[in-house]
């Protein structure tokens, strides 16, 4: 059981496919683990055990019959509930989805089905993901694997836990403003999120359809690659979604640098950036500096606005996103009203939480006539000025490196009274979205209370294989990211029979030996 | 005394297009399916589905923009129009505001003062929404989605018009453009045209606007005309009783022939348009411009004129043939099997409108081929047939769509052409009504119509004309030389 929890995706589906494992005992190994940290962890609103032995019984079959059974075979994945799954619960982690069951499948669940991934189930997230801690969830708090007073970051925070707690071996999230790369960072695994329009967004519940885009979450370089291989590319049922054909992400992974020209961007360095975080980002710089890239500091202009522009965009999006959810045709209804209006009001007030309804009311008012010209139009502009000046720090460098951050993972139960607190903490992460580019999150060492710290790699427009690259070797480097304490817990408590097998961990050094840099 | 006030009105005019699926998905536009057997996710609302655009509904559009002489936006968008209603299912509707896809054309209208040019100020595309159906048995509301994402264009006019019969002209033109493009049938009953009338008042001479209010719920030409005068009539009592007109949205109720305030100005609603994230712009190019025109098919005007120059028909009939597509279309048709153009003109203008009116249809609903009047023509021409055999066939071709040869064959309804038996025909009537002879011989030439009638009578209608003609006319002039 515990060996099979150490190996990466590749290598997992090699065995299934050489038939050294069957898929069924990958599934259930996973889901074993998945049970064991749950109670403590929260970070799944559905588990679908049925459908997951009954997914690796099919792989399975294929494998027997001696039939390709796709580059993820047997693979556990978790998905984010906002991402549509037919005939499986689809929440968005709010009240008003809460018995919600699509008939339809989000394109990037159905492109990890067909190479051959076994689906787990469906995480925990902020509401609609609407928040940076996963606490907005209508079902209970997700907690931070490192440790459990914590949160997972957010919204992805199930999908980062998961993954970090060894309940999953992969995961999806989706990245609006960091939502994908915040957690990853809080969690410490690595976190992509793809150049907008690299993944539909067919059946990914929208937030903001402009910003939002679906990425791997996973515990090493080469399987985020595999996975956003998986489900990447074009897609008629999105016509934001670009078709691209470089997304040979996971063979053209290699691990040299040298010549790499990385700007450390100066102004994330700034006030408000937490001491240990920024020397854990710097040391991290100068790991890529020793493996031959040519690291120097340059300055990003526009960081300050940022935040109020996401914000703005964002939640202007999200009003008119979310005015669908009425009571009149699925989810949430209140009770018996006199009207139609009375129906919607209940309907509405009872069915979303405060944020969600904050962000609504934010929404319509900067879109509200003699306000849009004043916000969001303002807004725009703001971003049209981020594009430029990430376009011009880009022409000098190949990719951009910082923190993800400002902090480590906060404590529970903090941020609720001080939204604005938490949108600041955005503050690294939205202009990356603002400006569509790719990004990922990277371990990169913990801070005095043993909490995992984010390193940042922003790349060019469709530039992922420079920054997949450029991870490849920091990971190397480094010597392997080591998943939560809560992880190894849960394979100790699997018993050691299969310990004899430890000599067959997987190059990347998976086995936990602390790949943190010191 | 009275003042005298001239009306302005502009019209905002929604026309469904006639594509065969729905602007973003893939459903079926059918219209009188049972309630929502065509939808889908994105047609539903439902969550995590996004539009696709529909390109036919972007070329139609461009089409009506290039007959209406607009410009079209080399770079057009969609917006999204936020309002909470049952039969709208994601609650914003995707319309085009800040760049739709044509602007600043016109069309040309025929007056009593001569022609006129109505300005267009813009075409774009948008969504229909569903349909709630109120059940006062059960005491429920329903809703249908299947005209949920039906695509329609809105085309707003300048306020260049001054009369109800102004607005008909327009509304006339505006109708026969979009149908002879294909581009939608154009029934106000069934809704798939739809005008909203934009009507204020102001003294005569004066180059201010007045306050206007926005007239709904017109579905026949008699209901706009009515709409208009009531309304025109309505300003100007307020005006003349030193009052305010208020800005508002009203409704007309025909049968009470008078309209109701919906929703004043205050509390117009915010729709809160922004773009629609879901949708990149359309970018349309030259070439794709000129392949839309080059695939535009001969519109009214063109039509009625090389009806006159190349089949020599007079103004009038030109003018009614190209009324209706459809009766354009049938006479074309017609003239590949037949190569008179004046009697299918007047086989289509006479008899097939009269039909169609004591039928209760419309002349788009006529069902008959083309090949089975041309043969009709031809039986007629050869004189197999006579014209009043031919009336009587061509009302079971209307009706049934027979093969007029074989109806003839079948029926028994050949013309005799058997010259003995005229004859004798011919020599009864003289002698059952010597007196008629009498006339004739003494100068009443009158006369012979009436022998020619009963020679017919007694052939029971079925003698050929011409033959009947001429052997009345040799019979007098042999009894004239005895």
């Amino acid at each position: 059981m515990r060996e099979i929890r150490r190996w990466p995706a590749a290598e997992l589906a090699g065995r299934i496919k050489k038939r050294e494992i069957k898929a069924g005992e990958a599934a259930a190994a996973y889901l074993e683990q998945l049970r064991t940290a749950e109670p403590e962890l929260n970070s799944f609103i559905t588990v679908d055990e049925e459908g997951a032995m009954a997914q690796a019984d099919r792989i399975q079959a294929l494998v027997d019959r001696g039939e390709d059974a796709g580059p993820l075979a047997g693979v556990p994945v978790a998905i984010k509930d906002n991402l549509c799954t037919r005939g499986l619960g689809t929440t968005c982690a709010s009240r008003m989805l809460a018995d919600f069951v699509p008939f339809y499948e989000a394109t990037a669940v159905e492109r990890l089905r067909a190479a051959g991934a076994v689906i787990l189930g469906k995480t925990n997230m902020d509401e609609f993901a609407m928040g940076s801690t996963s606490e907005t969830s209508a079902f209970g708090p997700v907690k931070n694997p490192w440790n459990t007073a914590h949160v997972p970051g957010g919204s992805s925070g199930g999908s980062c836990a998961a993954v970090a707690a060894g309940q999953s071996l992969c995961a999806l999230g989706s990245d609006t403003g960091g939502s994908i790369r915040q957690p990853s960072s809080y969690c410490g695994v690595v976190g992509l999120k793809p150049t907008y329009g690299t993944v539909s967004r067919w059946g990914l519940v929208a937030y903001a359809s402009s910003l939002d885009q679906i990425g791997p979450i996973a515990r090493n370089v080469e399987d985020c690659a595999l996975l956003l291989q998986a489900i990447s590319g074009g897609d008629r049922r999105d016509s934001t979604c670009l078709g691209r054909e470089d997304t040979d992400f996971a063979a053209g992974l290699t691990e040299d640098v040298r010549g790499l020209r990385i700007g450390i961007v100066s102004d994330y360095f700034d006030q408000g950036l937490d001491e240990q975080v920024a020397s854990a980002v710097r040391r991290a710089a100068g790991i890529l500096q020793r493996q031959g890239a040519l690291v120097e500091e340059t300055a990003l202009s526009l960081a300050e606005y940022a935040v109020p522009a996401y914000y703005t965009i964002a939640c202007a999006e999200a009003s008119s996103n979310l005015s669908r959810f009425d009571g009149v045709k699925y989810g949430y209804r209140a009770g018996a009203q006199e009207g139609l209006h009375a129906m919607y009001r209940r309907t509405r007030t009872e069915g979303f939480g405060t944020e969600v309804k904050r962000r609504i009311v934010l929404g319509s008012f900067v879109l509200s006539s003699g306000y849009y010209e004043a916000y969001y139009e303002k807004a725009l502009r703001v971003k049209a000025l981020i594009v430029k000046a990430f376009d011009e720090a880009l022409s000098r460098f190949d990719l951009l490196l910082g923190p993800v951050s400002p902090t480590t993972a906060p404590l529970l139960g903090n941020t609720g009274e001080n939204p604005l607190q938490m949108y600041l903490s955005d503050i690294y992460t939205v202009s990356v979205n603002l400006a569509g580019l790719p990004a990922i999150s990277l371990p990169c060492g913990l801070d005095a209370e043993g909490l995992p710290i984010g390193l940042q790699l922003i790349g060019r427009r469709f530039g992922e294989q420079t920054i997949l690259r450029a991870a490849r070797a920091y990971e190397k480097a480094c010597g392997g990211f080591a998943l939560s304490p809560m992880a190894e817990r849960g394979q100790e408590a699997a018993g050691s029979e299969e310990g004899r097998k430890r000599d067959e961990k997987s190059p990347d050094g998976t086995e936990g030996k602390g790949g943190m840099p010191a | 005394m009275k003042k005298q006030y001239e009306t302005v009105i502009g019209l905002e005019v929604h026309i469904e297009l006639a594509t065969r699926t729905k602007i973003f998905c893939g459903c079926s536009t059918a219209f009188g399916s049972a309630p929502n057997t065509h939808v889908c996710p994105v047609c539903a609302g439902m969550p995590g589905s996004l539009p696709v655009l529909n390109r036919r509904v972007v070329e139609y559009a461009m089409a009506v923009g290039l007959a209406t002489n607009c410009r079209i936006s080399p770079l057009c968008r969609f917006d999204r129009k936020n309002y909470f209603y049952p039969d709208n299912p994601q609650n914003y509707q995707i319309s085009q505001l800040y760049l739709p896809i044509c602007r600043d054309g016109h069309i040309d209208i025929e007056t009593e003062t001569g022609t006129k040019s109505i300005g267009i100020h813009e075409i774009h595309m948008e969504e229909d929404a569903g349909k709630l159906t109120h059940d006062d048995w059960a005491g429920e509301t329903n809703v249908d989605f299947n005209r949920s994402g039906v695509p329609l264009i809105e085309v707003v006019s300048e306020p260049d018009m001054r009369s109800a019969d102004e607005v008909i002209a327009y509304l006339d033109k505006l109708r026969l453009i979009a149908q002879y493009l294909g581009a939608s049938d154009c029934k106000l009953q069934e809704g798939s045209m739809r005008a909203d009338v934009n009507l204020s008042v102001r003294p005569a001479g004066s180059d201010v606007l007045g306050t206007r209010t926005e007239m709904k719920n017109l579905n026949s030409f008699k209901a706009i005309t009515r709409a208009v005068e009531n309304e025109r009539e309505r300003q100007i009592e307020i005006l003349e009783a030193g009052g305010r007109v208020v800005q508002e949205t009203r409704r007309w109720d025909d049968n009470k022939e008078r309209s109701y305030p919906m929703r004043s100005k205050e509390d117009a609603k915010d729709y809160r348009y922004f773009p629609e994230p879901d949708l990149p712009p359309v970018m349309i190019s030259r070439e794709w411009i000129e392949s839309v025109k080059k695939r535009q098919p001969e519109l009214r005007d063109q039509k009625k004129k090389r009806y006159v120059s190349q089949y020599g028909l007079p103004a009038y009939d030109a003018d009614i043939l190209t009324s209706d597509k459809k009766l354009a279309d049938l006479f074309e048709e017609t003239l590949a099997y037949c190569s008179n153009p004046k009697k299918v003109s007047n086989w289509l203008m006479v008899e097939t409108i009269r039909l169609a009116r004591e039928h209760g249809i419309g002349i788009d609903q006529v069902d008959f081929s083309p090949a089975n009047l041309g043969k009709l023509i031809c039986l007629q021409d050869k004189g197999t047939i006579n014209g009043t055999v031919a009336k009587e066939i061509f009302a079971v071709i209307f009706a049934d769509d027979v093969d007029p040869q074989k109806y003839v064959e079948e029926h028994g309804l050949l013309a005799v052409t058997d010259e003995e038996a005229v004859r004798r025909a011919v020599v009864q009537a003289m002698e059952a009504n010597p007196q008629s002879v009498a006339d004739y011989l003494s100068g009443k030439k009158k006369a012979m119509g009436f022998l020619v009638g009963q020679t017919m009578r007694a052939m029971g209608g079925r003698a050929d004309p011409a033959l009947v003609n001429r052997l009345v006319s040799e019979a007098l002039d042999e009894a004239a030389a005895k």
